[in-house]
Parts: structure tokens; C-alpha cells; sequence
């Protein structure tokens, strides 16, 4: 692997990992059992995802496990707590669409990236698929789900810019990706009766160095969740 | 949490990519037939490719009565011509 090669591996590889361990917390707390296996399964889908990408980059566990924050490459919108189911769904829907898009262009190439694209490109799909349908749902479901649901698109809203910072390493069109990306939840929104926020997406108040290592305050107390063990009993295999 | 009420219970039919007929896989609860099928797909067929699922409402499903079970089911075990024994299969059919 070259250099960015690596580097966009990382990025890549770090939005599922960090997403993943998101949607792992709501294991024993989803709104009802059907919906708590497909989180988990969304999860491991992601899991699987973070594995063969930080895999390409180094070894996967002590990519995930010995790194600090600052060396961690995701998105900031990844790493947002999911707070109410609302607020999951939303961040699922933000994230899976630019994902899919992704790696729709990713499997078209002939990249480092591509095999792995062709794979997650299904998974994906099925991703948003299920954002999609849970955003119909609650947008234009009750009055209260549909008030959690503006909340959580005004909240998310400024994470979603970032999406589109270039990475090194990764040869696409980022300006057609956005557009594309507006059109898609801005489609989704209308049809769930909810109002595409006119908040900033990109410069000041709004996230945008998750790249560069520079994280949202819940992220460090996330990571020394996840790396905790690791780190109390270094180099023992299990 | 939805009272069972919101999301009524829903039976599920499985074909398996070389299976010839829907057999019943278990039931869920869901709010509507189409989240059904897609939980459905997660709890029954760990989305393999090429199965197809129905999903019914347990309220469609008439069951046969178990009190009836003695004349409804009962067969005349000592009427030999009821019963399709006397012939033999000939090499080569399949799913019999």
C-alpha cells in the first residue's frame, strides 16, 4: 500500500470501526427486539467493513486498540453519541447514503478499494434501505416522532459537510458525491414531511477535522470504553 | 415500548436458495408488512442470497381446532384403498 492509499484506508476504515462500537451500545436498549438484531446486524456489517480496511493499513488491533484519538482519521459524525432512537436514525441515514455512494464509485474503479467496495456496496443498500424506512416512519408518524426527528436532522446536520473533505488517496469526484448526497436526503426528508435544515454544513460552527485527528469531546470517553482491555492487558491474545 | 397492539405479530414463510416449498421459519412482531419482511430477513435468513419470504399476519391464519382433532384428522386406518401404498415409485422421481 502506498502512503494515502493508507491513509484513506484509515479513514475509511475508522468511520465503520467507530460506527460499529456506536451501534453496538444500543445492544439490550433498542425500541423492540426485531429492531435491536437489525442494529447489530448493521454493526457487524460495519465491523466487518473496519476489519479488512485497517487490515490494509497495519494490523487491525492495534489500529483500533493503541491508537489515541488524535490518530484516529473518522468523521465526526460517527462518532456522535446516538442519544434517542431518533437521533440514530438520522445519523444512520446521513452516513449510509454517503457510504453507499462511496462505495458505488469505489467498486467502479480498479483501486485498492475496489474489491472491498464491491462487497459493502450490498451491505450498504440494505443500510439504507433501513434508515430510509425509519426516517419515513417517524418523520410522518406522530407529532412527538416527528419533533425528535427535526431535532436530531438540526443537531446532525453541521456533521455533514465534512463527508466531503477529499481524501488523500481516494480519486473521486467529491463536488458530484455532495450533490448527490443533497439530493438523496433531501428526497428522503421531503418524504417524511421533515425540513431539510438550513444550517451550515461546512465552515465555522460546523465539524470538520475528524480527518485530521481533531474529535468531539464524547469520542475520547467512547475510545477508553473500547480500548480499555486492551490497554490493562497489552499483547495477550484471545 | 409499543404495546404488542402497535406491532402485531406476524408469521413467517422461509424458501431457502434450493428449497422447494415456504416452510414456516417462526414468527415477529412488526408495525407493517413491510418492516416484517425486513426483520424477517434478519432473524430467519441472515440475508442469503436467492430466499424468498412471505410474511402473513397471525390474525390471517386459521388454525384447525384442536377439540375437532379426532374427526377432522382421524383416518380410516382400515380402508387399505384410502391410502396410496400399493404402488412403487419408480427410480428416478424426485421430491416425492
Amino acid at each position: 500500500m502506498t502512503t494515502t492509499a493508507n491513509a484513506a484506508a484509515l479513514a475509511l476504515g475508522d468511520d465503520a470501526l467507530v460506527l460499529s462500537h456506536r451501534l453496538g451500545e444500543w445492544a439490550g436498549h433498542a425500541p423492540v427486539l426485531e429492531e435491536e438484531v437489525a442494529l447489530a446486524n448493521i454493526a457487524l456489517d460495519l465491523l466487518g467493513q473496519a476489519r479488512v480496511l485497517l487490515s490494509l493499513a497495519g494490523d487491525e488491533d492495534e489500529l483500533a486498540y493503541l491508537r489515541e484519538e488524535r490518530s484516529f482519521r473518522n468523521l465526526q459524525l460517527v462518532e456522535q453519541p446516538g442519544g434517542d432512537f431518533a437521533r440514530t436514525i438520522v445519523r444512520q441515514l446521513f452516513f449510509s447514503v454517503y457510504q453507499r455512494l462511496l462505495y458505488g464509485e469505489l467498486a467502479t474503479g480498479s483501486g485498492p478499494f475496489a474489491a472491498l467496495a464491491a462487497k459493502a456496496v450490498k451491505e450498504v443498500a440494505y443500510h439504507v434501505d433501513h434508515a430510509e424506512h425509519w426516517t419515513l416512519r417517524l418523520g410522518d408518524g406522530t407529532e412527538e416522532s416527528h419533533r425528535r426527528m427535526s431535532r436530531a436532522c438540526e443537531e446532525l446536520w453541521r456533521f455533514t459537510g465534512e463527508m466531503f473533505q477529499p481524501v488523500d488517496g481516494l480519486d473521486l469526484d467529491w463536488r458530484a458525491l455532495e450533490r448527490e448526497w443533497l439530493e438523496s436526503v433531501t428526497g428522503v426528508l421531503e418524504r417524511a414531511t421533515l425540513t431539510v435544515p438550513e444550517g451550515p454544513r461546512s465552515g465555522a460552527w460546523t465539524a470538520g477535522a475528524g480527518r485530521q485527528g481533531v474529535h468531539t469531546e464524547p469520542f475520547g470517553r467512547m475510545l477508553a470504553e473500547m480500548q480499555h482491555l486492551h490497554r490493562s492487558h497489552p499483547g495477550a491474545s484471545w | 415500548m409499543s404495546s404488542s397492539t402497535d406491532w402485531p405479530l406476524w408469521e413467517v414463510f422461509v424458501r431457502s436458495r434450493r428449497g422447494l416449498s415456504h416452510t414456516h421459519a417462526g414468527s415477529l412482531h412488526a408495525p407493517d408488512a413491510e418492516m416484517a419482511l425486513r426483520n424477517a430477513r434478519d432473524l430467519y435468513t441472515r440475508r442469503s442470497e436467492g430466499v424468498s419470504i412471505w410474511v402473513v399476519p397471525s390474525t390471517a391464519v386459521t388454525a384447525s381446532s384442536p377439540d375437532e382433532k379426532d374427526p377432522f384428522f382421524e383416518p380410516a386406518a382400515d380402508k387399505p384403498y384410502r391410502h396410496p401404498t400399493f404402488y412403487e415409485i419408480p427410480d428416478g422421481v424426485k421430491h416425492l
